[in-house]
């Protein structure tokens, strides 16, 4: 965790100086991470999603992720059979994993979702609970 | 209450007073895991008198609520016919045996290789004493039901942070912290600290009680001797014939050490008022409730029915479904009302037409998440080598629970454990792995509590809920604000449609919610049919 903070830190000052694209390096690595252990779970290691007596939609090639903001509510509010992850997630691993669905499965969506942006949509009380 | 007066504690407050020392934490994480605690509101099978008039009832969903509704709909002179999206009765309701195969969303596929009589609940496993709906269901369908064993003293509590890591036994945590706190609350009594809170007299009885409840010798200490090893058990326990003279215990854990380990959390879990014994499991699985409800409605239940569309208009209401495999072969098939049973998560995938307001309802309340495995060991090495006999081991690592089986004591041969009962982020973690993952990570973790697993383990089930293709999660959970929002609206009887489930209670998880749920609606329904 340590770790992760410190790589939140050299970002932002990278950021503040140089391209928006070097904050994705650590962004990457975290959010494969965060869909690895638990976007996958229903979204499916391929993230094509599954079909049963309900459905988990793909987030592979999904046009719906054009907008970034789109699949942060998602995670924020939840929807229907998708809980929401506000409490569960830090600010950090939302957006990660955010970057990391609009950047791979097919989906090439460039733009970058900052922790800021996510900090500014959550609850007022978003202490996130690690079990 | 004048100023003047000697303030005396009510009852009430003596025990809040308790409470608040003792085990606040206890008793907060316990209603806190289960919602409001609320007695059964069952009282005795339901009657529906009045005719009819010949009216169907399309019911959809087989699990405890469906078939529930179809029973006494039909038993009332209703036409019932029921659409169920799997091959079997019981939906939740459910036990995984030797020899059943088990596809879960993405394909993952696993075939149970428990020997013939083991068997693992993946859902429910426990039916609580005041849960007089489901145990009536049973009692009426010849379900033979026996104890769950909800606390052992003899088995362990354990947190990789406190004692090495080493596991400790229920008995001598719950003992000593007892103990200590008990002594520590008389000193204080004797030292006159209450003096403000409680007249002399209070106070006497206070003492008594406090020697009573933490195992306190005569001078109210917690010490070595006849009372504490009573509790804690011995250092050698009496026995026969010559050299039996018992040993006391004496190497008493120190209340600092127990209050920092957490254990103590542990203490308050079976106290719940759903968990508080008796309590009980059906002989040979859960899944013997679902069984019992498919066979006596065998006539009526039509499986491998996907609901797709549900379509209300004056006249009546049409439901449309498909064949689960292929998503094919449509057929429509109409009553004069439908009650679903369908989990939300699943529902509010479903074109419906219903009120804006019931609409929102459906879509409000997401899904807890919870996994599952069941571990086949060669030998029952708890029994043999630990003394444990059913019950549960609390952990602070991810698996949370080890179940040990309550039934088939002391027999030689095989045996199945609860490895894992994972809930929270964990489950989420849990449910993105590979079933074979999840029960590898199971059998890690669980050697840490239990070594023997490393060389008596043989293979393992491992179901996480999200991952089932019929529920998508564990079970509603409710919000407060989304209580008070949706609730009502969920319940109502939108023209021709109703809702019944666990989803439709104030005891969600549990199958009394779904039985409760499902009298309340064809209540309603009958009165609104026979009214008509
Ligand atoms: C891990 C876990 C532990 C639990 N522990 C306990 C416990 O110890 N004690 C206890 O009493 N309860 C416990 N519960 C809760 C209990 O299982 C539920 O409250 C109860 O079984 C719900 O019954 P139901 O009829 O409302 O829903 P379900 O049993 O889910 O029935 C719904 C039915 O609808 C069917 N269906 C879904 N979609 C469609 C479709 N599109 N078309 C047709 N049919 C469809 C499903 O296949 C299913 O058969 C536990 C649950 C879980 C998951």
């Amino acid at each position: 965790m340590n770790k992760m903070k410190m790589q939140g830190v050299v970002a932002a000052v990278l950021l503040s100086t140089s391209a928006v694209a070097m904050a994705a390096e650590p962004d990457a690595a975290e959010g494969k991470k965060v869909y690895t252990t638990i976007c996958q779970g229903c979204h499916m290691p391929d993230a094509k999603g599954a079909v049963g007596a309900g459905r988990y939609p793909a987030l592979a090639n999904n046009p719906k992720l054009a907008a970034k903001q789109y699949p942060m509510m998602m995670i924020v509010n939840g929807s229907r059979a998708m809980p929401s992850f506000a409490r569960m997630l830090a600010p950090d691993e939302i957006a990660a994993a955010v970057n990391y669905v609009r950047t791979h499965f097919g989906n090439h969506y460039p733009d970058v979702l900052t922790t800021a942006e996510v900090k500014a949509v959550l609850p007022q009380k978003s202490d996130y609970e690690r079990h | 209450m004048s100023s003047k007066q000697i303030p005396t504690l009510s009852r009430r407050e003596l025990l809040a007073m308790i409470g608040t020392v003792a085990g606040s934490a206890v008793s907060y994480r316990a209603m806190a895991s289960m919602g409001l605690i609320e007695e059964s509101t069952y009282n005795g099978p339901v009657k529906l008198e009045g005719s009819p008039k010949g009216a169907s009832v399309l019911i959809l969903g087989s699990g405890i609520a469906g078939m529930v509704s179809a029973m006494e709909l039909r038993n009332a002179g209703y036409k019932v016919k029921v659409l169920e999206y799997n091959n079997r009765a019981g939906g939740r309701n459910w036990s995984i045996r030797g020899g059943d195969v088990y596809t879960e969303l993405g394909g993952f596929t696993q075939k149970c290789e428990f020997d013939k009589g083991l068997y693992i609940n993946p859902g429910p496993w426990r039916l609580p004493y005041n849960h007089h709906g489901i145990l009536d269901y049973c009692r009426r369908l010849g379900v033979a039901l026996e104890p769950f064993v909800q606390l052992n003293y003899n088995a362990y509590v354990h947190n990789t942070q406190a004692f090495d890591g080493k596991p400790q036994r229920y008995r001598e945590i719950a003992a000593d912290w007892s103990g200590q706190v008990a002594e520590l609350f008389s000193k204080v009594t004797k030292q006159k600290k209450l003096d403000e809170l409680m007249s002399a007299h209070d106070q006497e009885a206070l003492l008594e009680s406090l020697r009573s409840w933490g195992a306190l010798d005569r001078n109210l200490k917690y010490v070595p001797g006849r009372e504490s090893s009573n509790r804690r058990g011995y250092e050698k326990p009496p026995g026969g014939g010559l050299d039996a003279a018992p040993i006391y215990s004496k190497d008493f854990i120190d209340l600092p050490d127990i209050l920092h380990s957490g254990l103590w959390s542990a203490i308050g879990t079976a106290e719940a008022f759903y968990h508080q014994t008796s309590i009980f499991q059906p002989v040979g699985g859960m899944g013997r409730i679902g069984e019992a409800f498919g066979r006596e409605l065998a006539d009526v239940i039509q499986y491998n029915s996907k609901v797709v569309k549900i379509h209300q208009d004056n006249d009546k209401v049409a439901v449309t479904y498909v064949d689960p495999k292929t998503g094919g072969n449509p057929r429509t098939v109409t009553a004069d009302y439908c009650l679903c049973t369908i989990p939300l998560s699943v529902l509010s995938q479903i074109e419906l037409n219903v009120s804006p307001q019931m609409q929102a309802a459906i879509n409000a309340v997401p899904y807890s998440a919870s996994v599952k495995v069941g571990l086949q060991f060669k030998r029952r090495f708890w029994e043999q080598d630990e003394h444990i006999y059913g019950g549960i081991t609390y952990t602070d690592m991810p698996i949370g629970n080890i179940g040990y089986p309550n039934t088939d004591y002391f027999k030689s041969g095989k045996g199945v454990v609860l490895g894992a009962y994972v809930h929270g982020r964990n489950a989420f973690e849990w449910t993105a792995m590979s079933p074979a993952e999840r029960v590898r990570t199971a059998v890690e973790l669980g050697s840490k509590i239990h070594p023997q697993y490393k060389d008596e383990f043989e293979n393992g089930v491992a179901v996480g809920w999200h991952r089932v293709p019929w529920t998508l999660g564990c079970a509603g959970s409710w919000s407060e604000e989304a209580r008070a929002q949706h609730y009502e609206n969920l319940c109502q009887i939108d023209n021709r449609f109703l809702v019944a489930g666990e989803h439709a209670s104030y005891i969600p998880a549990w199958q009394e919610g779904a039985v409760t749920s499902a009298i309340d609606a064809i209540t309603r329904l009958h009165h609104k049919v026979v009214n008509s």
